[in-house]
């Protein structure tokens, strides 16, 4: 025992070394998980406030575009909401009593405090956190489209993983084809996506929108993730290779909506008790 | 050696501030990046043991691991070259030796001696770095533009600073 101990002693360096390698391999295995409760990241209030500051002046120099944006998202919902409610008045469709079903999903606004993209694995803090309402695996959209999924939260910030994260993954469906594939990205230009697993038989053409498909219950159906940029298919390979143009430009996203899915729980809960009884 | 100690506490804050609220934003090209937090460990004084080495290197990733969200991935890399600094500068000890009490900046010894010091390293942690992020080897040749990009990129702004800040100031 003695020995060992004077042996660990001789070589303590070493051994503090591989302790400590040890132990951030572990961190680093841990924080690839796609739901962490990890508390040393930017969620923590020191790290978001000091990165809130540097993207406070970057945002202040950009005001004039994110405010042109808002205008125009402004017109765009107004529009919207005109035609459909003209539609109702039409149609005389009764108002949805079940309130539950009316209020299937709700918004949270957030302005974004940090953001990356030139990882492999980007990540989004955002100034809204549990006192807000918000949990892991919300989903995080903009006004142009799909952003991201939130990974972990604190009292009064978030961390989401972005789109742009290569483990990243989104049920989507190509929108005037309704064959439904997974967008994931491969890590190197931001303007792009991956849309995988479209089968052989299907078309799809350049130009067509890809959508969140609302499989997964994380993202509502129909957000917009981008726009079919090429799709080419290999001789043997079983999908298609489709690159997407991403409708969120992520080099210059400064506010959020974290979207509030009040059925999720009811929905999951169902599947997993059919899972059960086919296991069963 | 108290007034030597205080002045790093407080240049470790430094380093991590220019980081994170500075260098974070600055990515050329999309692939280079300036990882100058590095150059704290490198400049470290000669007579601190490997244990206390490898402890500040590890507060160093780690600090930087919060604001990047990278849990580990810094930590990671810095201990390894913060391992590997004291052997590496035993390797390509200068005729007559390294005068004790000094930090192992470029005007202590040389511009040739500090790029044969500085390049490995920072190489070996812009590496370890880069492929523990993509957590694979499928994307070898990019993620090799990416350590060759930032390779230069902190390279030359160590340098530079090296130059500017005047003669034995240990920065």
């Amino acid at each position: 025992m003695e020995r060992l101990l004077k042996f660990i002693y001789e070589y303590r360096a070493f051994f503090t070394f591989l302790f400590l390698e040890l132990m951030c391999a572990w961190l680093i295995v841990e924080n690839n998980q796609f739901q962490s409760s990890a508390y040393f990241n930017s969620s923590n209030r020191l790290a978001a406030n000091v990165l809130g500051f540097s993207q406070g002046i970057r945002e202040y120099l950009s005001l004039r575009t994110i405010n042109n944006d808002l205008s125009q998202e402004n017109a765009i919902l107004r529009s919207a909401l005109e035609k459909r409610n003209e539609r109702i008045f039409a149609a005389q469709i009764p108002e949805i009593k079940d309130s539950l079903i009316a209020q299937r999903f709700e918004y949270i606004g957030a302005k974004v405090m940090s953001n990356s993209t030139e990882f492999y694995k980007n990540y989004i803090t955002i100034d809204k956190g549990k006192l807000d309402g918000i949990q892991p695996g919300m989903a995080a959209i903009s006004m142009s489209g799909a952003v991201g999924k939130v990974k972990s939260v604190s009292d009064h910030f978030a961390v989401l993983t972005s789109l742009l994260h290569t483990n990243e993954m989104v049920s989507c469906i190509v929108k005037q084809k309704e064959y439904f594939g997974t967008a994931q990205w491969d890590g190197t230009d931001s303007r792009y996506t991956q849309l995988r697993y479209i089968p052989r038989h299907a078309n799809p053409a350049v130009g067509d929108s890809v959508i969140t498909s609302g499989y997964n219950a994380v993202f509502p159906k129909g957000v917009l993730v981008g726009v079919i940029q090429s799709a080419t298919l290999d001789e043997e390979s079983p999908f298609w290779n489709i690159q997407v143009k991403l409708a969120q430009d992520f080099s210059r996203l400064s506010f959020v909506e974290l979207v509030k899915s009040n059925l999720k729980w009811e929905r999951d809960s169902l599947v997993q008790v059919t899972i059960g009884e086919i296991n069963d | 050696m108290i007034r030597t100690g205080i002045v790093h506490i407080i240049l470790f804050f430094v380093y991590v501030m220019v980081q994170v609220v500075l260098l974070k934003n600055l990515v050329l090209f999309d692939t280079a990046f300036c990882f100058l937090y590095v150059a704290f460990v490198l400049l470290l004084p000669f007579e601190l043991s490997i244990v206390v080495m490898v402890l500040i290197g590890f507060l160093m990733g780690f600090a930087i691991d919060i604001f990047y969200n990278s849990m580990g991935l810094h930590a990671f890399a810095t201990v390894l070259i913060s391992y590997l600094r004291n052997k590496w500068m035993s390797v390509i000890t200068p005729q007559g030796g390294y005068d004790s009490g000094d930090s192992p900046t470029m005007s202590a010894n040389g511009v040739q001696w500090f790029l044969v010091y500085s390049i490995p390293l920072v190489f070996i942690h812009h590496l370890v770095l880069f492929f523990a992020e993509a957590f694979g080897f499928e994307m070898f040749w990019f993620t090799m533009l990416k350590v060759i990009g930032s390779l230069f990129f902190t390279i030359t702004v160590i340098l530079f600073l090296q130059f500017l800040v005047p003669q034995r100031r240990r920065i």
